[in-house]
């Protein structure tokens, strides 16, 4: 239910962003999502698509990278991928806090056009 | 028409850490411990609040934000104990945020309050994604929702530094096991307090209230070491 929330954010980033790139339509908006974040990519791409109408970023494509969950064992002093969701360092076993990463909810990119002639600028 | 491509590294939630990040500067000035109770619906949010506030009440100044889809129903339950309590009713919205939060503040008298209690909307999923300047998130899970909880809402335990097992006055008649419940969070989130509790019985609320009152004594002590 949160994704309207989400995509309400992520479409105030996209026209912001979009005001300073001058874009006059916005084709494909690229996330990274963490595979910890509670986000259903569906339901995101969904809210997404309702509040964008009649705006430059109308029927965009949402592209999702899911990004893995991955921890620091302060122990072993290496970087392990969180499988299945143990949390624990498949080394040593201690319990893993240090989230690298795996919990993002970010834009990395957004590909539109301007309203300016090919190669004009 | 120009193509172009436009790398962007922005946090889609920023707004909402901005937020969190200036009720946390708020709270800490004013030495405020404050943590936010989050679980399902009919965990037994209130009732611990009803239980932590009878028996912290003159010792320990408190303060609560209730967060729900609709009615002022638990925070008159709340006021009923002379705390000052304050509703956000989300109007369908499955979770508090840090604007709500914000806005919350204002109606209320932080100057001699020791601990704010923010009851999230009950929710197991949602709440989690949203920081809203709190010191801690606790966590509530009650023995009949099952113990292959912890499995389907994984980000809930990973982020609460504190989960609550309540009602284990029901365990006789309920099919969970607590080992199973207490492994797989230990697998999500191995520095997480536990404490098996019964709002209803009183049963294993010691420990907590201890642990809670330890959390807002600490907040007082910075605050006076600053003045």
């Amino acid at each position: 239910m949160h994704e309207l929330s989400i995509a309400q954010s992520l479409f105030e980033i996209v026209l912001e962003e979009g005001r300073r790139y001058r874009l006059e339509r916005v084709n494909t908006i690229r996330l990274q999502i963490g595979a910890l974040a509670a986000v259903v990519p569906e339901a995101l791409t969904f809210s997404f698509n309702m509040i964008s109408e009649n705006s430059i970023a109308s029927g965009a494509l949402l592209e999702i990278e899911t990004v893995p969950v991955v921890a620091h064992c302060p122990k072993c002093d290496v970087l392990c991928e969180v499988e299945n969701l143990v949390f624990l360092c498949p080394e040593c076993g201690e319990p893993l806090f240090d989230i690298v990463s795996g919990r993002e909810l970010s834009i990395i990119g957004i590909e539109g056009e301007t309203g300016e002639e090919d190669g004009a600028g | 028409m120009a193509q172009v491509k436009v790398p962007i590294v922005r946090n889609i939630l920023q707004a909402n850490e901005r937020l969190a990040a200036e009720n946390r500067r708020r709270f800490d000035e004013a030495g405020i411990y404050v943590f936010n109770l989050m679980s399902s619906p009919g965990a037994g949010k209130t009732s611990l609040l009803e239980r932590t506030i009878d028996h912290l009440s003159g010792r320990i100044k408190m303060a609560v934000i209730e967060g729900d889809i609709q009615t002022s129903y638990d925070a008159e339950r709340i006021q009923q104990k002379g705390v000052q309590a304050v509703q956000i009713n989300t109007d369908g919205g499955c979770h508090l945020d840090g604007n709500m939060i914000q806005q919350a503040m204002d109606s209320l008298d932080l100057a001699h309050v020791d601990l704010l209690i923010i009851e999230n909307v009950g929710n197991l999923v949602c709440p989690a994604e949203f920081n809203l300047g709190e010191h801690d998130k606790v966590m509530i899970f009650s023995v009949t929702e099952g113990d292959e909880k912890p499995l389907k809402y994984p980000l809930m335990f990973q982020t609460s530094s504190v989960l609550l097992i309540n009602k284990i006055d029901l365990l006789p008649y309920v099919d969970c096991d607590l080992s199973k419940v207490r492994d797989r969070a230990r697998q999500l989130n191995g520095g997480q307090e536990v404490f098996e509790i019964s709002c209803r019985t009183g049963e294993g609320l010691e420990p907590w209230f201890v642990w809670l009152e330890g959390k807002v004594r600490e907040r007082q002590s910075r605050r006076s070491a600053r003045a």
